[in-house]
């Protein structure tokens, strides 16, 4: 019995090591989100390019597609905003760029100062289709595959390893399915 | 003067604090009840209620729609949860996720109730000892007398 007792606090610093080595690594700002796999929410937005044009949903079918939430007063979105000029010259994966709560100025001129790298750019001034595709931390981006189901979804800017070992290797594992 | 600043006062909270309009008080009650139960994505440790954030200042003019079209509590606790997740909810639904969560501190519980009741038995048992040691001594000092 009193063998028993003495093991006890090894077994609770062990327990206490796993917890903390587990618990220590999840970021808690990162909130998986419930939506992915999930058919992605349906917008129609006008273009910020062409306000008279309408960008929706129907887009994010037929092939694969990155959809990338940015705004100019997002200081982050210019950390890996590179990345996404990068990729427009790399890629023949669109970028889609979901401008959240933002003014069409604002954003133009942040774009013509900093490169566009989006094929096509809809303007989310309100920030209702932000909420309906559960943005809460701009820049956000997600992969969408050729069905138009979210597949993927990162949270914050993307820094260059990131993107080269997580995340572009998850486009192309969507591209060969789609193929 | 007091009144004067308490109407400053007054009037500084009103404009942080946009009351919904058009609500009855019932509708207000319910407003603010689930204001304090939705957590705010931003600032992670606050309610919609405390949080003055860009996004919880949309969630909460989503809330007032949703109730001004009568959706009910439970349809858009279900609304934010299907975009947000679980961790929206101050209270998650009990589900395979969330069993460590619910069920770790019973278990916890559980398990200091049962080092307690082993010591407290074993404490016991060895006072019964000493004093049936005790009684043995005394008889034997009695006997000799």
């Amino acid at each position: 019995m009193s063998r028993w007792f003495l093991l006890a606090p090894v077994l609770v610093v062990g327990l206490l090591i796993v917890v903390f080595a587990v618990g220590l690594r999840l970021d808690p700002s990162r909130v998986p989100s419930p939506l992915i796999d999930q058919p992605a929410p349906a917008f129609s937005l006008p273009s910020l390019r062409a306000p008279d044009q309408v960008v929706t949903s129907d887009r994010l079918r037929g092939q694969v597609t990155v959809v990338n939430v940015f705004a100019s007063w997002c200081v982050p979105c210019r950390l890996e905003h590179p990345l996404w000029m990068e990729w427009a010259k790399t890629s023949d994966v669109p970028v889609i760029g979901l401008n959240y709560k933002d003014a069409p100025r604002d954003a133009l001129a942040w774009l013509a100062r900093h490169g566009d790298p989006y094929a096509v750019i809809a303007s989310d001034l309100s920030g209702d289709v932000g909420i309906d595709w559960g943005v809460y931390g701009v820049p956000e981006t997600f992969v969408i595959d050729a069905d138009g189901r979210i597949r993927h979804k990162h949270i914050g800017p993307l820094d260059p390893s990131t993107m080269e070992r997580d995340f572009r290797p998850i486009v192309e594992q969507l591209l060969r399915e789609a193929s | 003067m007091i009144r004067k600043v308490l109407g400053f006062y007054l009037l500084a909270c009103s404009v942080v604090w946009a009351a919904p309009e058009g609500l009855t008080n019932e509708e207000l009650v319910r407003y603010h009840d689930l204001l304090e139960e939705l957590r705010c994505l931003v600032c992670q440790n606050q309610n919609l209620a405390e949080s003055n954030a860009s996004l919880a200042n949309d969630l909460k003019r989503q809330v007032e729609d949703m109730i001004r079209a009568g959706q009910t509590d439970e349809q858009i606790k279900t609304y934010l949860q299907a975009r947000y997740g679980d961790f929206v909810l101050y209270r998650p639904p009990f589900k395979p996720t969330t069993w460590v969560l619910w069920i770790s501190p019973f278990v916890v519980l559980i398990v200091v109730l049962l080092i307690a009741w082993l010591t407290l038995r074993k404490r016991q048992a060895t006072q019964t000892r000493t004093d049936a040691v005790d009684r043995d001594a005394l008889k034997r000092l009695l006997d000799n007398e």
